[in-house]
């Protein structure tokens, strides 16, 4: 019986790996186009391979690494250029806080190994599966590196062969939003659920359109799970 | 291969952009993991992903441009619609990367 309370633990290293490639392979599936893009625009702005490699490496987000690469091409400097970094991917702040409470006893070291690869994906992958009692950290170390490894590599193969990928091409441009739209629906688990991400839509949309920059996410986000909660009290009171 | 050209000031941009993405990231879960958070912070956490998820999805369907204004006749829309209809009959991630990424593809070329 004791393995029902912690299901991750009968997994061996090998099954902990099949998971996490099972569960990573569609996430890997939208970073080859975008990270090939990403490589190509990067090139254009005249980045050297070696440097698009170090900011997939060292960054690994991808809008606000499209954001950089702009930025650059238009000469902004350099504390501008980070500061909008730390803006565009504050949202992570969320993710970790919420993914935070699944970890249990994890040794510092693998929590930090595993805080480098929190992005919108395999946040939503993983969180999905460890709200499921399916997941355990292991499994999403390999769903995190695993999709690390992808954008690593195909956005340096952008880099070196950015003249020969036109814009546009195989619909490119929609598989991020695809991707969020799956995602979104795995996280749609009840009423509750979905009346928050009405809410946060709703008022991401509005802010979107009424402040400059990417704040409007952060903000949408706290403003529809905070109202929703309240909500819930309210009525179980 | 030239390898003095990471010499660059771009270089540090990269580290300072690396480090302002890696410490939000990291930060929540070492201090919060081994605490017993209060359960209402673990429902509103709970309530985080899908919020998120639609707060970054919903602008990038209606709105364009820099800055942003409403766009609704966009293939962005159109094209979630039945990406959406997939992905809530289907419950796959990949099918509806493929799914999505071809009716777009197929819009872009007709328009």
């Amino acid at each position: 019986m004791s393995d029902s309370v912690s299901p991750p633990k009968k997994h061996d290293f090998k099954t902990s790996i099949l998971q996490g490639l099972s569960a990573a392979w569609p996430i890997c599936l939208g970073y080859i186009p975008i990270g090939l893009a990403f490589g190509v625009l990067a090139q254009k702005a005249g980045l050297h391979p070696i440097e698009i490699m170090l900011m997939s490496i060292l960054v690994f987000a991808g809008s606000s690494q499209f954001i950089a690469v702009s930025m650059l091409s238009t000469g902004a400097g350099a504390v501008s250029i980070i500061i909008t970094t730390f803006a565009v991917n504050l949202r992570h702040l969320l993710m970790s806080s919420s993914l935070s409470v699944f970890m249990g006893n994890a040794t510092r070291k693998k929590l930090s190994l595993f805080a480098y690869g929190v992005t919108d994906e395999s946040f939503a992958v993983n969180h999905t599966r460890f709200s499921q009692k399916i997941w355990g950290l292991n499994q999403a170390l390999v769903v995190n590196h695993t999709a690390n490894i992808t954008w690593i590599v195909s956005s340096v193969i952008g880099g070196y062969s950015g003249q020969f990928i036109h814009e546009g091409a195989f619909g490119i441009d929609y598989a991020l939003t695809a991707m969020f739209i799956c995602l979104l629906i795995f996280q749609l688990r009840g009423r509750l659920y979905v009346i928050t991400a009405v809410i946060a839509g709703v008022v991401a949309v509005i802010l979107s359109l009424i402040t400059p920059g990417s704040s409007y996410i952060v903000l949408a986000s706290i403003f529809a799970a905070t109202i929703v909660l309240g909500i819930k009290k309210w009525m179980l009171r | 291969m030239d390898v003095t050209i990471i010499h660059r000031e771009v270089v540090w941009v990269i580290l300072g952009m690396g480090l302002v993405t890696y410490v939000p990231r990291w930060f929540p879960l070492v201090l919060l993991s081994r605490r017993n958070l209060p359960q209402w912070l673990i429902d509103w956490l709970d309530l985080i992903p899908a919020a998120i998820l639609s707060a970054l999805l919903v602008p990038e369907l209606v709105t364009n441009g820099m800055p942003r204004h409403m766009s609704l006749w966009q293939p962005e829309l159109w094209v979630a619609i039945p990406t959406f209809i997939f992905a809530l009959k289907t419950k796959s991630l990949g099918g509806t990367v493929v799914v999505g990424m071809a009716l777009f593809w197929l819009v872009q070329s007709i328009i």
